[in-house]
């Protein structure tokens, strides 16, 4: 069913209780021509992509609990393509131009807000970097401004300007950044996939593959033996222990990043806003509440829960930059499993492994890259060959000396 | 989260610096030793086994002791099974050519 005005209308007549599924809840069958393994934002969307830009229905997502159970929806819904690496530069731009048709596309209401992201700068070192970014940014016809204090002054009056050690000179603003509702992403591509014949079976865990001469021909699962022709992964935290089902290892770490929201408060944020000495971000959800976070917890974890000393680093970081967040409570608090990978950009390629397919590594960057992630995994799986935007994204890029090392820290992955 | 280091007791994780899994080996030879010996680096520097469960890694003590230790660790419940200090590579080195 389509959704518009009058399918609300209809619905309002009969008190809103005859909304049907969005999704189907499908029993597995015995084969698809491609499995993809992650019900979380990347796995629906490529599912989505393969259906309806490449023809391939006959698909099955597969998820170990429900969908969006895992990093879709424990991130703090951030939008934005403010990167200056060749490869990142116009794949995130790629990514930010279907979150603007998001809507539109899927007809479901995604909640996509360019209200503004605008990273902090606190020194003359870190402007001359900012304005590098920037002019990176609008050479690749991405929209970047750098203003200066008083600029900022207009936008975010509530800001500590005097803080004696982070005085802030300015920022960096991409007006078309913002925020989504990530759970309504998940749901979008489900419901969207699902039109196309896709299957979304959930509660349905891999348990290893099938191989033949080699080549994958399936996976098992808790919901019996599903064979396939291809295999996608788009397994984020997990990616390592699914991939050594397949004998492989990965130029990743799994790290803990914890992310918090307070209780709701009057609109007070009117976009992104991040802190450049340190390291917090806040935005304000639709629902008044301020999410924030800020750095990795630094250790390798699958907990999904980290501890204590990031809690109070992430609160320093906001009392520098905003010292009235010191008066909101703290509601809630959560971790999730990152992929860090060795260069801090993600891995979209073939694996060594006939038949299965990577994409992973996405480290804490993974929603904004939602719909770009999933065109061209999609791409990927139906082409055999690299999409023009993820070409540099190769798992063997780390062989070749190829890093896209956005921060420049090396194959530390807990510093990316 | 507390890490009970050999020589300073149990102590608040936020002392500790995370370097990571204590199970790669550097190779040992010369870096410009061809393709096989490219591979080999290239396996101690980027590929990692990501264990869900015990492993053993490298901590620092920077807020205390300033000592450089192993602790076996669970990644999947954070539970310190063991704390020990780390031998020097070239403690180790010397130990096994029989030196002093």
């Amino acid at each position: 069913m389509k959704y518009s005005i009058f399918s609300l209308a209809r619905a309002a007549l009969s008190s809103h209780k005859n909304w049907g599924r969005a999704w189907r809840d499908p029993a597995p069958k015995s084969h698809y021509d491609v499995v993809i393994i992650g019900g979380g934002g990347h796995g629906l969307a490529t599912a989505y992509f393969l259906a309806k830009e490449y023809g391939i229905r006959n698909v099955a997502v597969l998820e170990k609990g429900w969908i969006g159970s895992g990093n879709a929806g424990r991130n703090t819904t951030i939008i934005r393509s403010n990167y200056m690496l060749p490869g990142n530069t116009s794949f995130y731009e790629l990514s930010m131009k279907l979150w603007e048709r998001m809507e539109q596309d899927l007809n479901y209401n995604t909640m996509v807000s360019q209200r503004g992201i605008i990273n902090l700068y606190h020194s003359d070192a870190q402007r001359d970097a900012f304005a590098r970014r920037g002019n990176a940014m609008r050479i690749n016809g991405i929209d970047a401004e750098l203003l200066d204090a008083n600029q900022i002054r207009q936008i975010l009056p509530f800001l500590n300007y005097d803080n004696a050690r982070f005085p802030i000179q300015g920022g960096l603003m991409q007006r078309r950044g913002g925020t989504a509702r990530h759970d309504a992403v998940v749901w979008g591509y489900a419901r969207a996939a699902d039109e196309f014949g896709v299957d979304i079976i959930q509660n349905c865990e891999v348990t290893g593959f099938q191989r033949t001469n080699g080549r994958i021909t399936g996976v098992e699962t808790t919901r019996g033996t599903i064979g396939a022709g291809k295999v996608g992964m788009a397994v984020a935290g997990s990616s390592s222990r699914v991939a050594a089902m397949a004998g492989l290892r990965l130029p990743i770490e799994s790290h803990v990043l914890q992310a918090f929201v307070s209780e709701a408060i009057k609109p007070l944020i009117p976009g992104v806003v991040t802190f450049g000495a340190g390291h917090f971000y806040v935005s304000q959800s639709d629902k008044g509440g301020l999410v924030f976070g800020g750095d990795l917890d630094g250790y390798n974890s699958y907990a999904q829960r980290g501890n204590m000393p990031v809690m109070e680093d992430v609160c320093e970081g906001g009392m520098a930059i905003m010292p009235m967040i010191g008066r909101v409570r703290l509601l809630r608090q959560w971790g999730g499993i990152m992929d860090m990978s060795m260069d801090g950009t993600p891995i979209i390629d073939k694996t060594p492994v006939d038949g299965l397919y990577l994409n992973a590594g996405w480290c804490y960057g993974g929603f904004k890259a939602t719909p770009a992630s999933g065109l061209v995994f999609a791409h990927l799986l139906a082409r055999d060959e690299p999409h023009e935007e993820a070409r540099r994204f190769r798992l063997d890029r780390f062989r070749r000396g190829a890093m896209i090392d956005e921060k420049g820290q090396g194959a530390q992955p807990n510093l990316h | 989260m507390r890490i009970a280091c050999p020589f300073c007791g149990a102590r608040d994780s936020g002392e500790f610096t995370y370097l990571g899994d204590a199970s790669p080996k550097r190779p040992d030879a010369p870096i410009d030793g061809g393709v096989a010996v490219e591979d080999q680096f290239y396996d101690y520097v980027y590929l990692r086994d990501n264990v869900a469960g015990l492993t053993r890694e490298y901590w620092y003590h920077g807020g205390g002791c300033r000592s450089w230790l192993i602790a076996e660790r669970s990644t999947t419940t954070h539970e310190f099974k063991s704390v020990t200090a780390a031998p020097g590579a070239g403690a180790a080195k010397a130990k096994q050519a029989g030196e002093r």
